[in-house]
């Protein structure tokens, strides 16, 4: 069966997009793009597929991208999800210099993005509320005022609640808060477990910004006295009271009496962190974990058990009174009966490190016992629309991007396989400085232009202060493949004076990392390495705290020669 | 592009299978997926999934599925392509298969094996989609359906008791348009017929002090036309209909909707004036408008609940009195109960409901209720264990966390939430000899999710 629809259209459109005749001529292939445009006998397949090929065309002028814009305007009002979405890919894509244009298509895609989610299709709803998220993360106040639309009723599959209620918690804000909370807390009841704990966590990820309301919530919850619902209120304290430090009080009055319905492991090991490092408030935390001690030899979890040295050395300190006999008791089992090697060398560790004197103890013990910067380093802030405006329309938002980076990773290995040098590829594909200045900024090192000041150490807090207060001086791409250690970067920046102050762990993504370095004049080079993990690329950011562009060009090219040694040593 | 098109019965048979790339490992993907769909960990979406690790050649491939009456219909491709546009060409051929088949089913699809691989050629080449218009395959489909017809007394009851025309033959059967759009060239029994559904599906959500928190409506007008192709249309909406916030019209408080969106063949010219559609139908299924409405309804709603719970101590009395306004059916409560109730009695409003405990929830059926009736339901019930120290601060008197919110289904026929009707439906259509067409025109409202808290 021949083409019925879209053949003339699509053809012409590939036709003119392989022909380098037309290529050449500008003219030409505008008016080919724009002749395919207005064609209107294209059924929606034939439309998507334009879409798609449109991808691929840069315009030359602002004018013209105009002008394709207005061409493509009706496509935004289709009836047909699969034309809208790809409309607004191409829109997000070819107006990626303007942001106002963005937030506008963005705006108007917001209609039929919530009709889809509240489509009788699950599948569709579902990827629409994939899409929601990922719009999200750019624009968080984006969807509030609809917030009621993604309240989940009782008959939609488990996979559509779990997405509505990611959304509800990033959507929330100052007006809908109340309302939300109320929503969650009633799923926090769900006959189905899984979503009752998906819905506590919920709440503990909107705690982090409206502490006081939600800390009442979950406190409610634990008067239910129910084992899936405790255990999952407890781990929520922990990760709460690691961030913001102001609810301590009000957990700790929580927690008497729900160390009786825990079970699980992940359960008691928050609740036993919690009992260690904040005992002192806790008027009968040493009695708890007397309980558990008492049991531990019916303990099946290795790793409650290290929770438990750990948690009962730190409680001795504050409380040591109560704590020295069954202290006592626990490292003699630890000892002499654990089988298990982990807990037994913990238990020496800690045997030893009580040999050497209590002040050391307490020095290697008593570490802060909040970090509220953690969470900005782990929250992935709000991201640039370009960042994910390739992805949008594809199967990667549906995957999520994590997800999705071991897909294509596994599939990459697979097609290309090992006949493909790492390098070439980079040569490539790589968008490189140009070659006589890399030469030119290689050579400078060796004249001794820079020094940099060994074994200088800026605070984290000092770090952050400054980087907030500075402006990027320099911003460069270099080329990045792969996986690497940390260790090995942070070891071979030792080597050239750059201090690390903070690194993401391996794997994560986006990861992130901040160095700080000075030079013998008192300049300071704060930068921040950023590795998207879709664009095989390192985001170099450079901050000075003194407007110098010798010395500035001097550190960067210090720095493009680490990560250009490491990138060898992997390669 | 898509490698693979295959349908699977509810349990995993493969009843289709095409392959159009060539570039996949064979029957045995079929079997994989759905493999892989029952052994899917709770939190991970079933839509969309990969195949990693294993045997090479499956490596990569992404299948994604819709469940269209209790069938799955699967694609599989390796490129990251729009699941917007691959889940529509889903249901797309959902309704294709539909249109040519008579119904989607497990047993249409395996009467009209040859019928649906013919269309599966026609539709999608190397995996790219040529075209999806019932109009054109026409052209290029030579099998016929097999409709398996099965007895009904309809057809009995139809004839009437002494000669007498009953009210049955006013009413069609609510399978009358589940028949193949493509019937025999032969058949001269052929009905020129058309039907009309305005549906509209129903989200609500009420507070515990009865005040409205949430309304929701998303309607569609749906066609599903036998007439032979090119034949004109025009159907006539309440002409109060507005939409948008700002629009007036008429004298009323108008039919107000959010957002409207018609199907591309619709003709609009006489919408603004006289708010009629004008088309020209293909034949078989066609979404003609779909509407959205939100937060203010113009019209009461439909099903009223007024709970009231008094708890002391452990046990406590539960009433429920639902009042519906139209006439409703396949009506069903469902309240869900704190866990660890032993005993629960319960006094209906008439001897012969009865109202049953599973999985932890209360669930009262009700078949048939007539509009403006009111019904009442008391439920006592006991929840051993003492309730939690005052240190928690719940009070014995309040209702346990674990009951509620009440959630109740029902369908509504000749009603519509939003008040939007069909005025008319003209056919500019000349019959030849034939009798007139039938026109069919159903309004129909039914929940979608209807929650009160309590």
């Amino acid at each position: 069966m021949p083409y019925l629809g879209s053949e003339d259209v699509v053809k012409e459109l590939k036709k003119a997009l392989c022909n380098p005749h037309i290529q050449a001529d500008r003219l030409r292939y505008r008016n080919v793009i724009q002749r395919v445009i207005r064609m209107s006998k294209l059924d929606q397949w034939g439309q998507a597929e334009v879409l798609n090929f449109l991808l691929r065309y840069q315009p030359r002028s602002e004018e013209e991208l105009f002008d394709i814009l207005n061409l493509l305007d009706s496509f935004l009002k289709s009836s047909s999800p699969g034309v809208v979405m790809g409309a607004t890919k191409l829109f997000l894509i070819l107006a990626k210099k303007f942001p106002h244009v963005q937030t506008d298509v963005l705006v108007r895609v917001k209609g039929p993005l919530l009709a889809a989610c509240s489509s009788e299709s699950r599948e569709l709803c579902f990827v629409a509320l994939c899409h929601v998220r990922q719009i999200l993360h750019s624009l968080p106040g984006h969807f509030s005022s609809h917030y009621k639309k993604f309240f989940c009723s009782y008959s939609e599959p488990h996979y559509i609640k779990l997405q509505k209620v990611e959304v509800l918690c990033e959507l929330v804000n100052d007006e809908n808060v109340q309302q939300v909370l109320e929503e969650l807390r009633g799923y926090c009841t769900d006959v189905s477990a899984d979503f009752a704990q998906a819905a506590i966590f919920a709440i503990g990820g909107i705690a982090r910004t409206y502490t006081d309301q939600c800390v009442q919530i979950l406190t409610e919850l634990l008067g239910l006295r129910q084992e899936h619902i405790t255990t999952v209120v407890v781990q929520t304290f922990r990760d709460l009271v690691w961030l913001c430090p102001q609810c301590t009080e009000a957990v700790c009055q929580a927690l008497p009496g729900c160390e009786e319905n825990i079970q699980d492991s992940e359960g008691k090991q928050a609740l036993i962190w919690l009992l260690g490092v904040h005992g002192e408030r806790i008027p009968n935390a040493p009695y708890v974990l007397e309980d558990f001690v008492e049991n531990v030899k019916s303990e099946t979890f290795p790793a409650v058990k290290m929770e438990l040295l750990t948690a009962l050395l730190r409680l001795f300190l504050s409380r040591p009174a109560e704590c020295q006999d069954m202290l006592g008791r626990l490292l003699y089992y630890c000892i002499e009966e654990e089988k298990d090697m982990a807990v037994r060398d913990r238990g020496l560790f800690y045997y030893r490190l009580l040999l050497v004197g209590i002040d050391e103890v307490k020095r290697i013990l008593c570490s802060p016992k909040s970090d509220p910067t953690l969470g900005l380093l782990e929250d992935p802030a709000e991201r640039p629309v370009n960042s994910w405006a390739s992805d949008f329309n594809t199967l990667v938002p549906v995957y999520g991007k994590a997800h999705w980076a071991t897909i294509s990773k596994c599939q990459g290995a697979e097609r290309c396989g090992p006949e493909l040098p790492k390098t070439s590829s980079f040569a490539v594909s790589g968008p490189l400085i140009p070659e006589d200045n890399k030469e030119r900024e290689q050579e400078l090192p060796d004249s001794g232009a820079l020094m940099l000041v060994p074994n200088r150490q800026l605070t984290a807090d000092y770090f952050e202060k400054t980087w907030l207060s500075l402006k990027v001086a320099h911003q460069q791409v270099l080329p990045w493949r792969g996986e690497f250690h940390p260790d090995t970067l942070q070891m071979a920046l030792q080597v050239v004076n750059i201090q690390t102050i903070a690194m993401s762990r391996a794997g994560t993504r986006p990861w992130k990392a901040y160095l700080s370095a000075q030079d013998d004049t008192g300049c300071l080079f704060l930068t921040e390495l950023l590795l998207e993990p879709e664009n095989s690329e390192m985001q170099i950011s450079v901050k000075q705290n003194e407007a110098r562009t010798e010395t500035l060009n001097s550190f960067i090219s210090v720095l493009e020669t680490v990560i250009g040694t490491i990138e060898e040593i992997k390669s | 592009m898509i490698s693979q098109f295959f349908i699977l019965s509810s349990k995993g048979d493969p009843l289709i299978y095409k392959d159009f790339r060539g570039d996949s490992g064979g029957r045995d993907v079929a079997e994989l997926f759905y493999r892989k769909l029952t052994g899917l960990p709770g939190d991970e979406s079933p839509v969309v999934m990969v195949t990693t690790g294993g045997r090479r050649h499956h490596d990569g491939r992404h299948f994604i599925h819709i469940r269209h009456s209790s069938l799955y219909l699967v694609v599989t491709t390796s490129e990251n392509v729009s699941p917007f546009s691959l889940l529509e060409l889903l249901s797309r051929l959902a309704t294709l298969l539909g249109d040519y088949c008579g119904s989607l089913g497990e047993g249409t699809i395996s009467r009209n094996v040859a019928l649906v691989y013919e269309l599966l050629d026609e539709v999608l080449d190397y995996g790219y989609v040529q075209t999806t218009s019932t109009e054109m395959l026409r052209n290029f489909i030579q099998t016929e359906a097999v409709v398996s017809k099965p007895f009904s007394l309809f057809d009995l009851s139809s004839v009437g008791l002494f000669g007498a025309e009953t009210q049955q033959s006013k009413v069609a059967p609510s399978s009358a348009a589940s028949r193949p759009v493509l019937s025999s060239r032969s058949d001269q029994s052929q009905k020129n017929e058309v039907f009309l559904d305005v549906v509209e599906r129903l989200s609500v959500l009420i507070a515990s002090n009865g005040s409205l928190l949430k309304v929701d409506v998303q309607g569609e007008i749906r066609l599903k036309s036998f007439l032979p192709s090119g034949s004109e249309m025009r159907i006539g909406l309440t002409e109060e209909f507005c939409v948008g916030k700002s629009e007036l019209r008429g004298y009323g408080p108008g039919i107000r909707v959010d957002e409207v969106s018609f199907h591309s063949s619709v003709n609009l010219d006489e919408f603004e004036s006289h708010r009629i559609l004008r088309l020209q139908p293909p034949q078989g299924e066609l979404t003609v408008m779909r509407y959205q409405l939100s937060d203010d309804l113009p019209s009461p709603l439909p099903f009223r609940l007024f709970p009231s719970v008094q708890w002391d101590r452990g046990s406590g009395r539960t009433t429920l009195e639902p009042k519906p306004r139209p006439v409703s059916l396949n009506v069903r409560l469902h309240l869900p109960l704190p866990r660890g109730v032993v005993s629960l009695s319960q006094e209906l409003s008439s001897p012969e409901q009865k109202a049953e405990l599973a999985e932890g929830a209360l669930r009262w059926d009700l078949p048939r209720v007539q509009g403006g009736s009111q019904l009442s339901g008391l439920f006592q019930m006991d929840v051993p264990g003492s309730p939690g120290p005052p240190s928690h601060g719940l009070s014995t008197s309040a209702p346990p966390l674990g009951l509620g919110p009440a959630s109740l289904s029902f369908e509504l026929p000749r009603h519509t939430c939003s008040g939007l009707q069909v005025r008319f439906l003209r056919l500019a259509f000349r019959p030849c000899g034939n009798a007139n067409p039938h026109k069919w025109v159903r309004h129909l409202s039914h929940s979608d999710a209807y929650v009160i808290r309590i």
